[in-house]
């Protein structure tokens, strides 16, 4: 996955989550894996399809989602309501909404797909071509885990290998 | 949550009625706390663009926010469809996606303004105040309307 293609995720991650809670985050871990992704707590998945296919899997703790939908709501949220879950899920649809127009102005295609919550255990593996990237963030409402797991699509590819061949 | 100046409806100084089309429950919640910051009032909701044409039909409200990707008819297909109906609809496109192509393919279909998320409460303030135009009047304290 080249780095141009992470950034803009980064980036809105970064600025979506200062703006939810009204403090500065900062970036923890971050590592490439091909792993199966394992979920940790309440966990947001998002598609997107296009020049790039993938998705992102937004994973939070409970009581760092109830923070979350708290600071958004400005009402008390308590770690098993539902609506800390649906915090999770318009974070997740923020920050990709937010990389991906920044991709778009960049010029690549993308649609987006509605997001779902993601309740397996486990994810599908990683591949060659699919590699995914494990970052966290640290906020003043616990750590925030974010998956990334994206490739270029067929045409995309061909594109990109005629160019450097040229 | 900041207070604003409340807007009314400058025909019968009542409170502005809103639409509030977004599959997420919390964007909408949070949406209808803008709202009543702004001295309006949610007169529907709907989580997707079918069910977004028949609350409109229902609720005939003063102004639309309305949300782009959503599951079975898109917001941007929805806007269109309410507006072949009622060409004096005010709908305002509301999404975290900010495409360039899909704020021209909003507006084109006859959508009046575009605010991307996450929405700050004073920026879609003053998109309200100015889709309403002069539809709506800035209610001072005395009573009177600015």
């Amino acid at each position: 996955m080249k780095m141009e293609l992470i950034q803009p995720f980064i980036n809105a991650a970064d600025a979506v989550l200062a703006q939810s809670l009204r403090c500065r985050t900062a970036v923890g871990d971050v590592s490439m894996t091909e792993d199966t992704y394992k979920r940790c707590g309440i966990a947001a998945q998002i598609a997107f399809t296009g020049d790039i296919e993938g998705r992102i899997i937004f994973d939070l703790a409970p009581a760092t989602a109830a923070y979350l939908a708290t600071s958004l709501s400005g009402v008390e949220v308590g770690a098993g309501d539902e609506m800390a879950g649906e915090a999770v899920l318009e974070l997740a649809n923020q920050v990709i909404g937010n990389a991906v127009t920044t991709l778009n102005n960049q010029g690549f295609n993308f649609r987006v797909l509605p997001p779902l919550v993601y309740k397996a255990e486990q994810g599908l593996p990683s591949t060659q071509d699919t590699e995914a990237l494990l970052m966290s963030f640290e906020t003043c409402g616990g750590t925030v885990y974010m998956n990334i797991a994206m490739r270029y699509t067929s045409q995309a590819s061909e594109q990109a290998a005629s160019a450097v061949s040229a | 949550m900041e207070q604003f100046v409340p807007l009314r409806r400058k025909k019968d100084g009542q409170p502005v009625r809103y639409l509030v089309v977004d599959d997420s429950v919390f964007a909408r919640k949070n949406l209808g706390k803008m709202i009543e910051t702004f001295g309006g009032q949610v007169a529907g909701e709907a989580a997707d663009g079918c069910a977004a044409i028949t609350e409109y039909e229902r609720a005939l409200p003063d102004l639309v926010l309305m949300d782009i990707t959503m599951p079975l008819m898109e917001g941007i297909e929805a806007a269109e469809k309410i507006l072949q109906k009622h060409s004096d609809a005010r709908i305002v496109m509301v999404s975290s996606v900010g495409y360039q192509e899909n704020i021209v393919a909003a507006l084109q279909r006859g959508a009046r303004h575009f605010v991307q998320k996450p929405v700050k409460a004073d920026v879609l303030y003053e998109v309200v105040k100015y889709v309403m135009g002069d539809d709506a009047v800035v209610a001072l304290a005395d009573g009177a309307h600015a």
